[in-house]
């Protein structure tokens, strides 16, 4: 064998070794890795209730309140499974809507009402001009009236 | 046939025919990275469509995107320069591993810093300690690591073999940047662009994307060819060639 044979093949061991242990280190951690927790994480009591964390997923259709103040605002936060009512005072990021991914960071309270201390926006990689996200959102609901078997009543 | 032989591709091994070489291509790359780059962002300005919910914010993308692929390309590059310097002791892989890490330094840094500014008008924060920001900014730490680690050695040989293993070993952090947003919940939303899948954007947009990329890609051909030929006149300094060459300038 020569010498730069031997080389190679200590370099790839080493490289193996190395992402044997990350794999492993990443298995090991990855809950921790986690930057929000979903609505039926909290449901299945697996997230820490006591501590502030991180709260992710959509805000439900027709749930969003604002308060006379202007700045507190309650919506709920749903993974189309289970929901978690949320209350937040401050200024809201400009992604914000009803239907958006958002991650809020906060605490549980007792009363199962999540008080959230700071909301963040959750991009999606869709990206398209308007009249296609228009058009798309038509198709959708004609789509749902088709279904439901009465397209008259849902076309705008 | 002559790029079937081993000799033909070996010959560029040698520092003294591939630095007329890489002389003659830098000129190629550089005016292809220039008309790329005015060509990309025409298209991405004023070609591509203003997006449905971020408005124009979202044109950072045609910088961002380019630039953190190029970030992760080139220290794959650099790593694959690293090991055949190890395995076969070829000084000029060792050179074009050392002259790859400041541009890809340059593009993690503005990958970080693009998204950044998309980030606070998007997201509603500048920074999130999500696993895709954080192995980004690993990133940049392993190319900082790999150019100290290299100029706080003296002796070259000793320099290039230390350097060259840390770059394996960061190898690593590469694909756990790119599945980060599968494997893990973050706040980063998933690739739109893949290679399994259609993209998930406007044709127009795509397209001001990919033009982008191959700016980038000619940009860094270039650098890393300008750069690698200081760094080869630098080693080879005692060299006959080089000594001619330059009572040649003189």
């Amino acid at each position: 064998m020569k010498k730069r044979h031997k080389r190679m093949i200590l370099l790839g061991a080493g490289l193996a070794g190395v992402s044997l242990v990350a794999t492993l280190v990443f298995q090991a951690f990855s809950s921790n890795m986690l930057f929000f927790y979903s609505p039926s994480d909290i449901k299945a009591q697996t997230v820490p209730i006591d501590r502030s964390f991180r709260l992710g997923g959509l805000v439900e259709e027709g749930s969003l309140k604002r308060e006379d103040d202007g700045l507190t605002v309650h919506f709920v936060i749903t993974d189309n499974a289970e929901r978690i009512p949320v209350m937040y005072t401050g200024i809201l990021p400009d992604l914000f809507r009803e239907g958006q991914g958002v991650v809020a960071r906060g605490k549980l309270g007792a009363d199962g009402r999540f008080v959230a201390d700071e909301v963040l926006a959750k991009h999606d990689e869709n990206y398209m001009p308007p009249e296609v996200a228009e058009a798309l959102a038509k198709a959708k609901k004609q789509q749902e009236g088709a279904a439901m078997g009465t397209p008259e009543e849902v076309a705008p | 046939m002559r790029l079937f032989s081993k000799d033909f591709w070996f010959q560029y091994a040698s520092p003294k025919t591939f630095y007329p070489l890489a002389g003659k291509l830098i000129p190629w790359f550089a005016g292809a990275a220039v008309i790329l780059t005015l060509v990309g962002l025409y298209i991405g300005f004023f070609v591509a469509p203003v997006d449905y919910q971020q408005g124009n914010s979202y044109r950072v993308m045609f910088i961002h995107v380019p630039a953190a692929w190029m970030s992760m390309l080139i220290y794959v590059v650099m790593c694959a320069y690293a090991a055949l310097g190890l395995v076969l002791n070829t000084r000029l892989s060792d050179m074009m591993a050392a002259a790859l890490a400041p541009t890809g330094a340059m593009f993690t840094f503005v990958t970080l810093w693009t998204g950044a500014l998309w980030g606070r008008p998007t997201w509603g924060t500048y920074w999130v300690w999500d696993a895709r920001l954080t192995s980004e900014l690993i990133l940049l730490f392993l190319y900082l690591g790999y150019m100290a680690l290299r100029s706080a050695i003296d002796d070259p040989r000793r320099a290039s073999r230390a350097s060259g293993l840390l770059a394996l070993v960061g190898v690593i952090n590469v694909p756990i940047i790119y599945f980060s947003v599968q494997w893990w919940n973050t706040l980063h939303q998933g690739a739109s662009v893949s290679l399994t899948s259609a993209p998930t954007m406007a044709a127009t947009m795509f397209a001001a994307m990919i033009v982008m990329t191959f700016a980038f890609w000619a940009y860094a051909i270039a650098v890393a060819l300008y750069r690698v030929r200081l760094i080869i006149l630098e080693r080879e300094r005692h060299a006959r060639w080089v000594v001619e060459l330059a009572e040649q300038e003189r």
